[in-house]
């Protein structure tokens, strides 16, 4: 996911200095990793650059915390450019999980590989379960309960590709090849 | 653990000459939600049947609060299931004939409950599951999600210790489903009911406080199924 686009998105409704940025993102993004100061204004410098946001008013004091930061017109048509742009499918050749799965019969076996799996689907279940859990809370509100529903049905994908290949190193004979 | 409020050992049942069941050991305590998961066929509902008492095993035992569920008779098991366990099916346990609050009230009425105190319990199951409104509707004119949610309340309406739940979300949509498990898994909170949960989807098992993973007639460590 592409943070200089998110934070285009959160200037859209207003200028905001970097700190505002911030807690709006971590506020919004509830499930991704809370956002460094660093990389908020190593961020908003390179969108500065392309000309994408512009300096606002800056209070007295001056200090980069003090400057606001707003959208302009070129921000907000390659914001509109990034919504209306399909992502590739996530590349699965990237994903660890399968990677370890296909270094583990490479270098062992079948046996390693399920034990590798049968672990990681131990770990996945957990996960899913505290999810499930934070949706169910009565606190959680619309964008807690979207965010917990894209990693439940993540996690949910992964858990029947790993039920499907524990039972397919386990024996290998099975499935499509028989 | 000694709190478990029904326990299984040694199960086995087959079907003619095939095993279904082949020496499951199980058990589940007061208030909490075990899921049962698996591949299809790997003989999930041979063993919630048998654990219910709708199936009795070929060998083994199951015991719900020190008593033999395996040895009673066909007319105690029914009174227990009538009183003291719920069951859950997929779909289809609705009579078509009769209304929400006749479908819900009827374990009680079954129970020797009078009319008047069931239809009442009737209603505030219904209610409690966000149907009050379906009250004098028949199955045929709702929803698969509010019919689940009625047979839910049926389930429920007699208050039983251990809910059996074979598939519950399985003939719905995501969004259905999980208003099924979230009131499912609300009322067994708050009721401190056991939830004995068949899943084979890993979503729905999400709902539980533990898996239990079967394979072949067996429950399985994952891990060792994994490395059989
Ligand atoms: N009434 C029955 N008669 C004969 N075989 C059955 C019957 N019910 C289930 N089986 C068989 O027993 C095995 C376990 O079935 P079941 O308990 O329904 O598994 P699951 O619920 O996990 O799909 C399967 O091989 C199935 O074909
Ligand atoms: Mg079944």
């Amino acid at each position: 996911m592409s943070t200089s686009h998110v934070l285009l998105g959160l200037l859209a409704e207003g200028p905001k200095h970097g700190y505002e940025l911030k807690r709006a993102h971590d506020a919004h993004m509830p499930r991704a990793k809370p956002l460094a100061f660093g990389q908020v204004y190593a961020t908003l410098g390179r969108l500065q650059r392309d000309g994408l946001v512009a300096e606002g008013d800056r209070d007295r004091e001056g200090g980069p915390e003090r400057t606001s930061f707003a959208l302009t017109a070129q921000g907000r048509e390659r914001l509109d450019a990034w919504l209306s742009e399909v992502e590739a499918p996530a590349p699965f050749v990237a994903s660890a999980l399968l990677a370890k799965v296909v270094v583990a019969l490479l270098a062992a076996d079948g046996r390693r590989a399920g034990v590798y799996l049968a672990a990681q689907r131990a770990a996945h279940q957990q996960r899913l379960r505290e999810l499930t859990a934070a949706k169910l809370d009565p606190e959680s509100g619309l964008g807690d309960v979207i965010a917990a529903d894209f990693a439940i049905s993540h996690l949910d994908a992964d858990l029947r590709w790993m039920d499907t290949t524990i039972a397919r190193v386990a024996d290998p004979n099975r499935g499509v090849r028989s | 653990m000694n709190d478990a409020i029904l326990s299984a050992r040694g199960l086995v049942k087959s079907y003619g000459n095939s095993p279904a069941l082949r020496g499951v050991t199980f058990e589940v305590a007061a208030g909490e939600i075990v899921a049962v998961t698996g591949p299809s066929g790997c003989g999930k509902s041979t063993l919630l049947h048998c654990l219910s008492g709708i199936l009795r095993p070929d060998a083994g035992e199951v015991v719900y609060r020190e008593q033999r569920v395996d040895l009673m008779p066909e007319s105690a098991r029914a009174r227990l299931r009538r009183s003291e366990l719920g069951v859950l099916f997929q779909f289809g346990q609705l009579v078509a004939e009769l209304t929400a609050a006749e479908n819900v009230s009827l374990p009680l009425l079954l129970a020797g409950t009078g009319r008047r105190a069931a239809r009442t319990a009737a209603l505030t199951w219904l209610d409690r599951l966000g149907v009050a409104e379906l009250a004098e509707q028949r199955p045929g004119e709702m929803s698969g999600g509010q019919q689940q949610r009625v047979a839910l309340a049926r389930a429920l309406v007699t208050e039983p210790r251990v809910l059996f739940a074979d598939e519950p979300t399985g003939a719905l949509d995501t969004l259905a489903g999980e208003q099924v498990m979230a009131h499912l898994v609300r009322l067994a909170r708050a009721h401190r009911t056991a939830v004995v949960l068949v899943t084979h989807e890993p979503r729905i098992a999400g709902y539980a406080d533990r898996e239990v993973i079967m394979r072949d007639g067996e429950l399985a460590d994952v891990a060792l199924a994994a490395a059989r």
